[in-house]
């Protein structure tokens, strides 16, 4: 029998076999609460350990309460999801919790964001009636993630996307009983760990239990000394999201506003990473070619594919897992890193400012990109090519901090000359959208055609791993995508193996890449926001006049000006970078 | 946590065990299980080798070694004495008697004398509860032990003599 036949608060319902009860529910409007249960829907991630107990409901004939994320539906169940019972039963389980938790919600992190908050407000919490022992752990503070395991709820979703998404294997519950907790081997502090900060654990924790380093402090100090020239960068998947902070919907594109309310801020400058995404394109374009031509050749010591190094989390993960195949990925630094080499050279230059007194801000829609400023190969006399990167998160609470209503704002324009990009700049922030970027200069410039079409259908979508063959004028080039460390890792054993036929592969941590980012606005277990937020990207590259990196006018002028051509020793020495054995 | 760094035939021996099991993941347990049997303990550095071979994260492989507290990241003594903390034991005195031994042997639960004969670790039920409070001392069992027993227990093995009574 392949349908149920079961009855949820009287209502008649009719599901697959499999269906659990609180899908049956939620498809016939009833909202069941849920608390460690998270599924995102086409992304294959769902944690359900049925642990936490919010979302018991009430099965005819059955003793004990049923959860309903993860128990069956039966046929002919008859469920109630509202009884006396079960409402006496999630609001016990409730205090429970909270029995054990510190009550410092007005100055947590998460306030207002917080899934326990929100059920503890559901359930009409007003009182707790258990008094007993607190847990209590050490704080862990890394370069961009901060643990603070007392407020942590047990739900398991960070243990879900550290080792089954994302096969980092960093967390894990150790100990049992009222001990029990997530943490590290050994309890080890993060930065000690293999951890790649992808921030994932941090977007889904229900709690302030995983947070980011905070840095908007840091910003403001800078904002107001009069010594500094305090300019900033917005990677693109920022513009995507950043409005939901706001209340807006999801997917709406603020690109205008942001730059508005970061002028407002007091920024005397507002770039564009997506200005250093192209010339990301121009660059590991160009190494991409290179690389295929030797190979075409026959060159025995060129390794193909080639695989991106935008995302600092892919980079960390392969150093520690994969250190064997240090010189497969592209030598490109990311676009974050390459916007601030050129400021503090090219741009410092221009404005006549010393390097000592220009400082980098950039958004990012990651918390792994504070972890990446901060490494030594991109300091020069101690002074880090980027000074702070703080999450889209974290702008939303500076922009709320400094009395700027961010609906009302005005569209503004970037500025110049670090502010122009193209459409393939934009699209960055999606996955699939780096490599459609780098096909779109890398046709051209190997073919010396212009592009039949812009749009490649078959490079982009929510897959984890896909596939694609692009028609380079006779020449087939075979590109691989993953998003999620998992995907990648299966590429990355399918090339140890030599199975592996690609020439190219785009890999970005974060399912759905940047518009998922570990520093993005909380999607609370809802799918749908990515995939609004990938819809905007696509968007704002169709309107742009200018759709392909190497037509940008202010790129082809800094090749002019200063670096000469791609991959020249300066275009080396700025825009490259090398990679470490972790092990 | 001072590193200590294996020995070539200690590995070697690790590795043999995990092989044994097929180096498979889901015989995790039975793998700490045997390391434990032939060290002793699983220090950090173990734990680590076992991971390698069975392909699963550390974090995972501590997990399960905090989980269960058969399993210990301490190097026993030489005579690990376990106080069964179970329900009937815990009724009938357990803890008047893991007192005597921590006083007599200045030492607490999980740590190990200073010359290294003696170790003290709670444990849950045996299933020998009708001789409840009970005490293991290696695979010796030890039925309704008082506090008063205590030093008596300890003498066997520190001289050396081992005496029948009282023994299950």
């Amino acid at each position: 029998m392949d349908t149920i036949n079961l009855t949820i608060d009287h209502k008649p319902v009719v599901v697959k076999k499999g269906t659990t009860i609180l899908e049956a529910a939620s498809g016939i409007g009833i909202d069941i609460p849920t608390l460690c249960h998270m599924k995102l829907e086409d992304l294959n991630i769902e944690n359900k350990p049925g642990g936490c107990r919010i979302c018991v409901v009430e099965v005819n004939g059955r003793r004990n309460l049923a959860p309903a994320c993860c128990t069956e539906a039966n046929d002919g169940m008859e469920v109630n999801t509202h009884s006396m019972r079960v409402i006496n039963a999630r609001r016990t389980v409730m205090e429970l919790i909270l029995s054990d938790h510190p009550f410092d919600c007005l100055v947590c992190a998460k306030s207002g964001n917080c899934d326990l908050q929100d059920m503890a407000h559901r359930l009409g919490i007003r009182e707790i009636h258990y008094k007993g022992e607190q847990s209590t752990y050490r704080e862990d503070t890394s370069p961009a993630i901060i643990r603070e395991v007392d407020k942590c709820i047990m739900c398991r979703r960070c243990e879900t996307m550290c080792n089954e998404v994302q096969t980092v294997g960093v967390l894990s519950a150790i100990n049992r009983g009222f001990q029990s907790v997530v943490s590290p081997a050994f309890e080890m502090n993060l930065d000690h760990s293999v951890c790649t900060y992808c921030g994932q654990c941090v977007a889904v924790c229900p709690t302030g239990a995983l947070t980011e380093v905070d840095e908007t402090g840091k910003v403001i100090r800078a904002l107001s000394d009069p010594t500094k020239t305090v300019i900033v960068q917005t990677a693109p998947a920022v513009r995507a999201a950043l409005g939901e902070e706001f209340g807006m919907e999801a997917g709406t594109l603020v690109t205008g506003k942001l730059v508005a309310a970061l002028k407002r801020l007091g920024f005397d400058y507002v770039f564009d990473t997506d200005f250093a995404a192209d010339l990301t394109i121009m660059e590991e374009g160009t190494e991409l070619l290179t690389r295929l031509q030797k190979h075409l050749d026959g060159d025995k010591d060129v390794k193909l594919p080639i695989l991106t190094s935008c995302c600092p989390a892919w980079v960390k993960f392969f150093e520690h897992q994969f250190p064997e195949m240090k010189d497969i990925p592209s030598t490109a630094r990311s676009p974050q890193q390459m916007f601030g080499a050129i400021a503090k050279t090219y741009l410092a230059d221009k404005l006549g400012v010393k390097r000592e007194d220009l400082v980098v801000v950039s958004i990012m829609p990651c918390v792994a990109k504070k972890y990446e400023c901060g490494r030594d190969e991109f300091k020069t006399n101690d002074n880090p090519d980027v000074d702070y990167a703080i999450t889209t998160r974290e702008l939303g609470a500076l922009i709320k901090l400094s009395s700027i209503d961010f609906k009302a704002l005005p569209n503004e324009d970037f500025d110049h000359p670090l502010g122009e990009s193209s459409g393939a700049g934009v699209i960055f922030g999606t996955t699939g959208g780096v490599i459609e970027a780098a096909v779109r200069t890398a046709y051209e410039v190997h073919t010396q055609k212009e592009l039949p079409r812009l749009d490649f259908d078959e490079l982009r979508g929510m897959e984890g791993i896909r596939e694609a063959t692009i028609d380079f004028n006779g020449l087939p080039i075979k590109i691989g995508i993953a998003h999620g460390l998992g995907n990648a890792r299966k590429l990355l054993e399918d090339i140890q193996a030599g199975k592996s036929e690609f020439h190219a592969i785009e890999i970005m941590s974060c399912p759905g890449g940047c518009i998922g980012g570990g520093g993005q606005p909380y999607h609370h277990g809802n799918a749908d926001v990515l995939k609004k937020r990938q819809m905007a990207l696509y968007t704002e590259d169709r309107n742009k006049t200018i759709r392909k990196s190497h037509e940008n006018p202010y790129i082809v002028k800094l090749y002019e000006e200063f670096l000469g051509k791609p991959m020249s020793e300066k275009a080396h020495h700025l825009l490259h970078t090398e990679y470490f054995d972790r092990t | 946590m001072p590193k200590i760094k294996l020995a070539e035939h200690t590995i070697e021996l690790i590795k043999t065990i995990c092989a044994e099991f097929g180096n498979k993941e889901s015989e995790l347990i039975n793998v700490l299980h045997k390391v434990q049997g032939e060290l002793g303990y699983l220090p950090a550095e173990v734990q680590e080798v076992i991971a390698k071979e069975l392909k699963a994260s550390v974090a995972k492989v501590y997990g399960v070694v905090t989980f269960y507290s058969f399993f210990t990241m301490i190097p026993q003594g030489e005579h690990p004495i376990s106080i069964c903390m179970g329900t009937a034991c815990y009724v009938r005195g357990a803890e008047q008697v893991l007192s005597e031994f921590k006083r007599q042997l200045k030492v607490e639960v999980g740590e190990s004398t200073e010359d290294g004969m003696f170790s003290i670790n709670c444990l849950r039920c045996v299933g020998a509860c009708g001789l409840a409070p009970v005490v293991t001392v290696g695979e010796k069992v030890y039925g309704r032990v008082a506090p008063t027993d205590v030093k008596k227990i300890i003498a066997e093995y520190r001289d050396g003599c081992t005496s029948d009574s009282k023994t299950a």
